[in-house]
């Protein structure tokens, strides 16, 4: 298996690099937004207005932390399920957001998309949530503050663990490993 | 009688909120690690190492293991020689409160399923009471994180169906969850009465230790034979593939009508919170 370091803005160059399989350490800028702030995203499309960062080149991160305590960049943040998002992700692909980080399966039309932007998506390890906030140095709310945990937020992370689960050309680890162990 | 006061009671509570959260109680610890070694799958065997590296961190920092730190459900049974001084679902509601704001723990509960504005506070709670022999009060607490709790399903079986029905059931709702609901799961199966009854039981099941079984020997040999049969689907750990997806079935029964053959899954993530406290 590649162990392969990114920088973001995750430019397409960078993207068609990735494969199915890849492990990679993420350093750079992650937006969060779960199931209100892509609800909230997409309306915002939808009726013209700005959008509360640049979605073209970055990483949407699905998690919703839990709460820092004193003197901590932010709480636990581990993934959270991604098919949830499936409805919202399309317009922002559109958009040209390149990579998603999450955990799970994600709808056909979604891996249609993906190979049709040429984007990726990422899983992290679900649970492991105080493990991977180490690799989060910094933390900001740049919109939707009462959603509170599910507000989006800005990270800057170094070395943030994630494995290609579908890549640019569509490959979906998910669908590869399993058949290997299956009996 | 032995008198009980509430406040007891949410300060129990509250601990344990925090206790739940942080700390991943040992048969859980116990069984990833016997799976990890004999794990086959690289990238599974490479996960099972971050969860349990992940549980050491969040236990020494005494932050929450997962960040989804769950809505909290309670199976409380009361002894029929308690004198409860106070009403006890408001104080472990109010245990709630307090556990969830003095832990740093997510507030995840949201106040209208349809309009979903936040509670901000993690209740209420989900409750449920039991009445038992003796003059003590028993708090079961798991923080159930809905990433595996989407994954659950219901179904109601023809007596026809039998055993194989059962267990097709229980392979296909675990089959469709692939990596949603964080394998390694433990998968918690409650079969008989009516159908909030097999929810229930299927519920209660996850709150069981990892290490036990059912007493009744066909239905402990179902546990068996489910988790081999679950275990060979390699979906593995994350569902990234491998001979890791559930580290125990628990499965619980009750008496049930001459038409029926109800049949509930409860899933948990390998983050397979709960703790039992005696007051």
């Amino acid at each position: 298996m590649k162990e392969i370091n990114i920088n973001t803005p995750l430019t397409l160059d960078k993207v068609k690099n990735l494969k199915a399989g890849d492990r990679v350490y993420i350093t750079g800028t992650l937006y969060t937004a779960r199931d209100a702030a892509h609800k909230r995203l997409v309306e915002s499309i939808k009726e013209g207005k700005e959008l509360p960062f640049d979605v073209k080149n970055s990483i949407i991160y699905y998690v919703g932390p839990s709460p820092s305590k004193p003197g901590e960049v932010i709480g636990s943040a581990g993934p959270t399920t991604s098919y949830r998002m499936d409805d919202y992700t399309k317009d922002l692909l559109n958009l040209g957001l390149k990579g998603m980080i999450g955990k799970g399966k994600r709808s056909e039309d979604v891996v249609k998309s993906i190979v049709k932007n040429k984007a990726v998506y990422f899983a992290a390890i679900g649970g492991a949530a105080a493990l991977i906030s180490k690799s989060i140095k910094s933390s900001e709310i740049i919109a939707y503050d009462d959603l509170a945990t599910e507000a989006i937020r800005k990270l800057y992370v170094k070395d943030f663990p994630a494995i290609v689960v579908v890549d640019s050309e569509g490959n979906n680890l998910y669908n590869i490993e399993v058949q290997k162990y299956k009996k | 009688m032995r008198k009980i006061r509430v406040e007891e009671i949410t300060k129990e509570v509250s601990k344990m909120c925090i206790k739940a959260n942080c700390d991943l109680s040992e048969d859980v610890l116990k069984q990833i690690e016997s799976f990890k070694e004999n794990e086959k799958s690289p990238i599974g065997k490479d996960i099972l190492e971050k969860i349990l590296l992940n549980a050491d961190i969040a236990s020494e920092k005494q932050v929450p293991i997962c960040q989804d730190t769950g809505m909290a459900v309670f199976f409380v049974e009361i002894g029929d020689r308690v004198n409860i001084k106070g009403n006890i679902k408001k104080a472990i509601n109010e245990g709630v409160r307090q556990g969830y704001k003095d832990g740093f723990l997510r507030k995840s509960v949201v106040k209208d399923p349809l309009i979903r504005d936040n509670t901000k506070d993690n209740t209420p709670a989900i409750i449920h009471y039991d009445f038992v022999e003796g003059d003590k009060i028993t708090i079961h607490f798991a923080p159930k994180g809905f990433g595996s709790e989407n994954m659950g399903k219901l179904k109601m079986l023809k007596p026809s169906d039998g055993i194989d029905g059962v267990k097709d059931f229980v392979l296909d709702t675990v089959n469709k969850a692939g990596p949603n609901a964080c394998p390694p799961l433990v998968v918690g199966v409650g079969i008989g009465g009516t159908m909030e009854k097999a929810c229930l039981l299927a519920k209660k099941a996850l709150f069981r230790d990892l290490n036990s079984y059912n007493e009744k020997k066909h239905i402990k040999d179902l546990e068996h034979e489910l988790l081999l049969k679950i275990n060979d689907l390699g979906i593995g750990p994350q569902g990234l593939g491998g001979r890791t997806t559930a580290l125990k079935v628990n499965v619980e029964t009750f008496p049930t009508h001459i038409a029926g053959l109800p049949v509930a899954v409860n899933l948990n993530c390998h983050v397979a919170r709960h703790l039992t406290v005696e007051i």
